[in-house]
Parts: C-alpha cells; structure tokens; sequence
C-alpha cells in the first residue's frame, strides 16, 4: 500500500517535473538555433509532445484500426470485406444497430426537451430557489455510470413473487396487486431498453439545461419586449423568439448527447450486460475485442461506429471553422 | 439596455398591459413551484434510495424496501455503519472497496495534471506563434474532439500486451493522457485566444521570450481554463469504466467504479454491500463538482465536446 503512494506521487512529480524538463530543453534546443530556424522550430517543440499524445493514442491506432476490420480474428491474415459482411449479415448484430438507432432517436432529443424545459421553468423562480433546483438537476452529471445504474437499483430491482419487493417499481406493483416484474428482461415496446435510457437521461438532463439556461438569459430582453409589442402570446414569444436565439446551443446539446449514445457502453454493460435484446454497438464491441477475442470484428464494429459519426465530425469542423472566421 | 426613448416608452405601457408575471426571476406560479419542487424530489429519490440502503443491516435491506426506513427510522436495529466498515476492507463479496478508492486516486491525479501542462504550451503555440500547418493542425484536433476512443483501444491493447504494461498505472496514464488531450489543448487554445493580445506584445518588446511569456504571463492568466479542463478531466477519469476495464482489468490496481460493477451480478453473500460500495464510487466525484460547479459550467458553455 504505501509503496504504491510513493509510486504514485513519483509518478506524478516525475510526471510533471519530466514534462517540465523536457519543454525546457526543447526550448534551449530551438533558441541554440540561429534566427529564422528558431521561429521555425518552436513551434513544434511547444506544441509537439501534445501533437505526439495524439498521433500515438488516436491517430495511429485508428489507422490501425481500420487495417485490423479487413483481418481475420487474430489480425494474422486479410480478409477482404468478410468482417463486414458476416456482420451486417447476422440478425442479431442487425439488432444491435436497431437498439443504437433507437437511443440515438431517443436520448438526445429527450435530453434536450426536458433540459429545455427546467431551464424556462426554473428561470422564473427566484435567485436562491433556481440555484438549489438547478444543483439538484445537475448533479447526476459528477456521478459515474456505473454509480447511476448501482442508484438505481433502488427503483428497477426485483425480488421473486412473494419474497418482499426491494425495488420502488415493483412495490408499485404490487399495490395495484400485480405480480413483481425482472424489468431488465421486459422485452416488450422494447421496454427494457427504455428503462435504461432513462438511467443517462437522468444523468444528462443537468447539462443540457445548463447550457440552455445560459443561452436563454443572454437572449436580448428588446426582442422579448418587441414581440410582446405586437401582440404575441407566451408561447409565441418562446417559440419564434427565443428558440432562434438559442438554436446554436441546442444544436451544442444535441451534438454531444448524440456522441455519448452511439458510443454507449457502460450502462448496458452493467445492467443486462448485453441480454434481453438490449445490446448496443459499444458493449458488442467492447465483448467481441475482449470476451470473444475476434480482432477482426471488433475493428469492423468500431470503423462502423467511426464512419456514423462522420457527418458529427464534418460538421464540426464547418461550425469551428465559422466561428473562427467571426472572430 | 440602449433602447431610444420612444421605444422605450411603449415598452412601459406594455408591461403596464402586462405585468411583472409573464417570465423573469420571482414570477414562477404555484403551478411551477410545485411541479419544480416534485421534480427535484423525482430527481432525487434514486439516490436516496442508495444512501438509506447502504446505511441498513442486510436483514433490513432484504425484508422490506429502503423507503419504509423514512417511514420508520426510528427502528434502530435497522441502521449500521458495518456495510461501510466491511466493504472499505477484505469481505465475502471479494471486493475491497477501500484499495479500489486508494486505486482510483492512483489513477486520476496524474492522469489530471500531467496532460494540463502539455496541453498548454501546445495551445500556446497554437494562439502566439506563427508556423505553417498550424491551423490544418488545429482542425485535425478540433474533428478529434468527437471521435469516440473506442476506435484506438483494440491496437493500443496489443502495443501495451508486446510491451509487457498492460495492468499497470503507467499505461492507464498515458492512455488518459492521450485521449484528454484534444478536448485541453481545445479549452485552452479556446481561452488564450480571448486574452488581450496587446500584453503579449508588451512582452515581446520588452525582450521576454516565448518560454517567459508563457510561464510568467499566459499560465497565470489561464487559471480559469486550467480549473475548468482540470475538473472535467477529473471527472471524466475518475468515473471512466471502459479503459480502466480494458487496462487495468479487475487485478489488485482495480479502480473503484471497476470494483463496483464487479459486483453487480453479486446475489449471495456480499450482496448487501452494493450501495455502500456504490455511494463510496460517488462521493468524491459529486464533492469535486458541488465545491467546484463554476469551473465546470465555465468549461461547459466555452462549447466543449468530448467524443
């Protein structure tokens, strides 16, 4: 125990005292050079070691990655596009992209509605009652997956019929007389599905209305005023004022509610750990690379998930490229 | 508030027309407070549902649900420390919650601070310096902030097997390291950008060099944008699952929120350390969050996205 602290706090002395060296011999290296060659060089020495996490932790392996999708399991042999065709071609892993598009057309949007929604409600509160509202929304955001699907065991969990029910669900149940219920297994509506999307809603509602929280404050009180001149109703003025005005951040939301789904792994991981049809292409991926062991579809999983995101990724870059122009 | 004075005048007799009740601080009606107020407590009762359980004897726990303690909690044979006490040290469920914290510390701090300081000097070379293919540089980094990390862990796991430093911290950091690393350098280029440039110019006619500039001027003046990166990084880490899974795995380096879905599919013995084990994953993340929220939604409105 006590050595592993001493490691630890080596690791981060050494860390930090390593980093700061060596920034510091770059930089004696690049003013050892003569005039223009100096402020050609530094450059690369300050922004260098970040640009050499990256390529060595992203770039490369997803390169390598792509070259894995067209290997056999062991990454020994080509394949050609058999990965992706055995695949696409298997119901279940059909399935499994069904259940993402299902959180994808479901998490995000709802994320976005109800954060929508306590950010205008809680606005017309006064200071004190919006701030602890507004904490108390909030704080599933610090708490980990897995820590919010531990949390709510308390309403999902199960006790077999006559044994006491341990779950708030099922003691609702049972006061209607109704037979205790494995909510994980209810594959119905896709039910269980839905049970899980509501464990990261939960923890991503807080974000959402923080985010719009801010954006509706900052909308210039003139053009509320303005429309309320003309005569528009409440909702009018929410709908054909304000919501334009915030649209940028909304789409901000959005964005990043709908990466954290399609890579969702987590809470389907520690929940049905895949079961009950409830499987997503994160925790396929996740089984494939280390319970299977089959490299090859692992890869293709993930080149797939990186291809969906594409258009995030295009977009992305246009909006950072508008915003710079503005600057 | 620059409106000229006939506008400003109509907008008068408009809120004489209507008043103070329509949007603003204090205006909510009875209806709002009231579905506020059970919201909130929707919000909440899961969690508190974990904390009255981890504080009941396992007999309690599995003889009536946690919400008939708010009913009774003055039935004290219900109440016990010793889920805690048990599940910070050796117990049946295998799992030592108490090593799995001290792991998690192990892990967050460097993977923290060390990614801080090399993101910064690269966001500075990005914002002061003049270079050719700094900004194609810049919008490669910027398409990797969505970019989900799954897509380097396959070929990093069989680097880190050839290497021999699978389960080890060192690896964990460095994968921390490299993945945090577009979202900081992102922040912090974001911020350095909104300096007043005419400090740095200041400092450059006076003769200081890069490396001083940045010591003595840009880091300090970052702080803001150093806090906000360091609280998401902290939390992201703390409560990251799947590359401590991957790196680490469940060996004596576990890390607590490993520790804890490892036992999940507990259902003998042990089973009722589930939500002290639970709340001990929580508590230092939620701590860091409530002392800390400004830097965070400071970090959040500057438009930041991890993939």
């Amino acid at each position: 125990m006590a050595i592993k602290l001493l490691n630890a706090l080596l690791a981060i002395l050494g860390g930090i005292g390593g980093a700061m060296i060596i920034f510091w011999i770059l930089n004696k290296l690049a003013e050892s050079l003569k005039g223009r060659w100096e402020d050609r060089v530094k450059p690369w020495m300050f922004a260098g070691p970040a640009i050499l996490a990256i390529s060595v932790y992203l770039i490369y392996p997803a390169i390598q990655t792509i070259n894995f999708s067209f290997a056999n399991e062991e990454g020994t042999k080509y394949v050609g596009l058999r990965n992706y065709l055995d695949l696409l071609g298997e119901a279940e892993f059909r399935n499994v992209l069904l259940n993402n598009l299902l959180w994808i057309a479901i998490v995000p949007a709802l994320t976005v509605v109800l954060g929508l929604g306590v950010a205008v409600l809680a606005d017309r509160l006064n200071p004190r009652g919006e701030k602890a509202a507004k904490t108390v929304i909030f704080l599933p955001m610090a708490i980990s997956m897995v820590g919010a699907a531990t949390i709510w065991r308390s309403i999902y969990e199960y006790q077999p019929t006559g044994a006491p029910q341990t779950g708030l669900l099922n003691a609702i149940m049972g006061l209607f007389g109704r037979d205790p219920v494995y909510w994980y297994s209810i594959e119905t509506l896709k039910l269980n599905s839905l049970l899980l999307m509501v464990i990261l809603i939960w923890t991503q509602v807080g974000y959402s209305m923080v985010l719009l929280s801010s954006a509706i404050k900052a909308v210039p009180e003139d053009t509320i005023e303005a429309g309320r001149i003309d005569g528009a109703g409440e909702k009018r003025i929410f709908f054909s004022i304000v919501v334009p005005q915030i649209w940028p951040t909304v789409i901000t939301v959005f964005i990043t509610v709908l990466i954290g789904v399609m890579k969702v792994f987590d809470v389907v991981y520690v929940t049905t750990n895949g079961g009950y049809n409830t499987d997503v292409v994160g925790r396929r991926f996740y089984n494939e690379m280390f319970t299977v062991r089959n490299g090859g579809y692992a890869a293709a999983i993930v080149v797939l998930l990186m291809v969906a995101i594409t258009p995030v990724l295009v977009y992305q870059v246009r909006q950072f490229r508008r915003e710079e122009a503005n600057r | 508030m620059s409106t000229t004075a006939a506008s400003a005048q109509v907008a008068t007799t408009a809120k004489v027309k209507a008043p103070k009740s329509k949007g603003g601080p204090g205006s909510a009606s009875p209806l709002v407070k009231v579905f506020l107020l059970l919201l909130c407590c929707l919000w909440m009762i899961p969690v508190l549902g974990l904390l009255i359980s981890s504080f009941r004897t396992r007999d309690a726990q599995f003889s009536s649900g946690w919400w008939s303690a708010i009913a009774n909690p003055l039935e004290f044979t219900q109440w016990t420390m010793n889920n805690y006490a048990q599940v910070m040290g050796d117990n049946q469920s295998g799992v030592n919650m108490g090593q799995a914290f001290l792991n998690s510390f192990i892990v967050t701090v460097p993977a923290t601070i060390i990614p801080i300081l090399i993101a910064a000097f690269a966001a500075y070379a990005f914002t002061f310096m003049e270079w050719k293919g700094r900004d194609l540089v810049f919008v490669i980094i910027v398409g990797l902030l969505v970019v989900p990390n799954q897509v380097a862990l396959l070929p990093l796991l069989k680097l880190y097997n050839q290497l021999h430093i699978s389960g080890t911290f060192p690896a964990v950091w460095l994968a921390h390291i490299g993945f945090g690393m577009p979202l900081a350098v992102y922040i912090l280029r974001n911020y350095m950008s909104s300096l007043p440039r005419a400090v740095i110019e200041s400092a450059k006619i006076d003769g200081a060099s890069h490396f001083t500039t940045f010591w003595r001027l840009i880091m300090p003046m970052s702080t803001p944008a150093l806090a906000s990166f360091a609280i998401f990084q902290f939390l992201w880490v703390w409560n990251d699952l799947l590359i401590s899974l991957i790196f680490l795995g469940r060996g004596e380096n576990t890390i607590a929120t490993v520790a804890l879905q490892g036992m999940q599919g507990q259902t003998g013995q042990g089973r009722e350390l589930i939500p002290s084990a639970g709340f001990v994953t929580i508590v230092i993340p939620i701590l860091v969050f409530l002392s800390l929220q400004r830097y965070f939604i400071r970090g959040m409105t500057s438009g930041a996205v991890k993939g």
